[in-house]
């Protein structure tokens, strides 16, 4: 029978099992991954599930029983040290040596960490899973002031929630606005306008030097204009970097993300890559590009079991993503870098309001507060390369879906 | 724990039983059962759980909210007045016999 092994157990691995078994594979696979978990939700963590309205249960992407059904050898809490691509072999942290004919690396990215003098103390938090969530959560209970450095989308989904938790929370971003590689000027506003008002003190264009404590324990941040800020609980949220070591220590090409093909492959025949690691082309986009979301994670993953199969499957979407943030849904479609100009459809006052982004003619990105229907039409339309004129996107009267 | 039946688009029937609290979504992932993806895990964000719920039980379940309205209206399959995203809704006691239809296609 032939061996599949999957390494990386997030999400990408468990929509990449469901693939295979589904298309019909009958290969003996094994699945391994750090962490002690079964491939979960990781979206809920910084939403949800921080606030403690999910269970850790109501995380799973699969329950058990379907690995067992589909008879899928699991083994967690197991790290690959290292891959034989001539030996056709993946190693394992406790010494093991498992045998492939075909791997598939869907190994994620891990958190930036924050290098600042005290960056080690006690009370500093990162968010990427399940074990980090249930830290913080332990560790703010009965602590108020809550420090997130980095206003990025994980940083900003933990200020809400502990603000929904009654927190005094402050959010340190060194650059001029929030979310600012994602979004336009024009949304980071919207959102700092939310957070300022929702109760979280937000600072931008500020910088930390150091954190500092006592005991062992962080009580304080010193910042680039020289003032110190107290500090029960510090989450850092500074970005996420490719789970690549694994697959260039063994020769595979690596830029930013394990660089594969439309098809998922690398350019070993018999190595496949999907999620947050890949590097890849989007042919609808023209360009090489490396994601970090769900939508591109199951999608690649689609692809690379295909290419397992000896199929082939083009991973060429157009990108799309949300957050949660209070009571505004943020829904993107699209990628808005590089616009010309956009248009605003609805009211930011009334929280209920989309960005269309414009390069020439042509809609490239909506990005979405409250308006489910502005994003799910702006997949469809921008897909298919349709564009309403500016004027027709601006008018919330006029039925985009006329377009279709 | 009540039970409910999902019922596939090609007309195959499963009857399982659905945990308080869990959502309709939840239960047909747990169950294995094709026809309802949950992309974002139920985040009332992607439109890809969408279902039919038998209108004998629409007034058991809480109404729609404004966001899900409007996503139901961009679903692939055509909405119904009975049309759900079954990640919003919740399994009851009082829903036990509840039959769930699935589309023909979330994508
Ligand atoms: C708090 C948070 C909120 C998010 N919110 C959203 C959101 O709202 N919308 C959205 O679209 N996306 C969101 N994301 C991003 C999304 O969760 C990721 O893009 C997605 O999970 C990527 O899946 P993946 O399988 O590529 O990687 P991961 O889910 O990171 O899985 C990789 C797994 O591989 C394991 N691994 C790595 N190296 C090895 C090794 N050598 N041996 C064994 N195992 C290994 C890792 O431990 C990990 O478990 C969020 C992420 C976080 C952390
Ligand atoms: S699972 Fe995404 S909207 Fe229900």
């Amino acid at each position: 029978m032939q061996k599949i092994v999957v390494v990386g157990a997030g999400h990408a691995s468990g929509q990449l099992l469901d693939s295979l078994r589904r298309g019909g594979s009958d290969a003996h696979i094994t699945l391994v991954g750090e962490e002690s978990w079964l491939p979960y939700q990781r979206p809920p963590l910084s939403k949800k599930f921080l606030s403690g309205e999910l269970t850790v249960e109501r995380l799973a992407f699969r329950p058990k029983s379907f690995y067992e059904k589909h008879d899928i050898h699991t083994r967690l809490s197991c790290r690959a040290v290292s891959i034989d691509r001539a030996a056709q072999t993946v190693s394992l942290a406790n010494g093991e040596a498992l045998d492939y004919e075909l791997l598939a690396l869907t190994t994620g990215g891990r958190v930036r960490k924050l290098t600042v003098p005290g960056a080690g103390l006690t009370g500093v938090h990162y968010l990427r899973g399940i074990d980090d969530a249930l830290g913080l959560q332990a560790d703010w209970q009965g602590r108020d002031k809550v420090c997130v450095i980095g206003g990025g989308f994980v940083g900003l989904e933990v200020a809400a929630s502990a603000r929904r938790l009654g927190k005094n929370v402050t959010v340190i971003e060194m650059a001029d606005r929030l979310m600012g590689r994602a979004v336009s000027p024009a949304m980071s506003g919207y959102f700092l306008g939310l957070h300022t008002r929702n109760g979280a003190h937000v600072m931008c264009s500020t910088g930390v030097t150091e954190l500092v404590g006592t005991h062992g324990r962080v009580s304080g941040i010193h910042l680039s204009d020289g003032r110190e800020i107290p500090a029960d609980v510090v989450v850092v949220g500074i970005g996420v970097l490719p789970n690549q070591e694994l697959a260039r220590e063994a020769g595979l090409a690596c830029d930013n993300g394990i660089m594969v093909d439309e098809f998922a492959r690398t350019r070993d025949p018999k190595i496949v890559s999907a999620g947050d690691c890949t590097n890849h082309p989007n042919s609808l986009l023209g360009r090489r590009l490396r994601l970090e979301s769900v939508h591109n994670a199951l999608e690649q993953a689609k692809s690379a079991a295909a290419s397992l199969m000896g199929e082939q499957l083009v991973y060429a979407q157009v990108p799309w993503f949300w957050s949660d943030q209070y009571n505004s849904k943020l829904q993107m479609v699209g990628l808005s870098q590089g616009s010309d100009f956009s248009v605003q459809r609805g009211n930011p006052e009334e929280d209920k309001f989309s960005l269309f982004y414009y390069r020439g003619n042509a809609l490239i990105a909506i990005d979405s507060v409250n308006c489910p229907g502005d994003h799910m039409a702006g997949k469809k339309l921008i897909a298919a390369g349709i564009s309403p004129s500016p004027g027709q996107a601006a008018d919330p009267g006029f039925p985009l879906k006329s377009l279709l | 724990m009540p039970k409910i039946t999902l019922i596939q688009h090609s007309g195959e029937s499963y009857t399982v039983e659905a945990a308080d609290g869990a959502t309709v979504m939840e239960v047909a992932i747990d169950n294995d059962i094709d026809g309802i993806i949950g992309e974002c895990g139920g985040c009332c964000s992607c439109a890809t759980c969408h279902c039919y719920i038998d209108p004998a039980f629409l007034d058991k379940i809480p109404p729609r909210g404004d966001l899900e309205t409007e996503m139901l209206e961009f679903a692939s399959s055509e909405a119904k007045v009975n049309s759900r995203l079954a990640c919003q809704v919740e399994i009851t006691d009082e829903l036990e016999g509840m039959v769930v239809i699935l589309p023909e296609t979330q994508l």
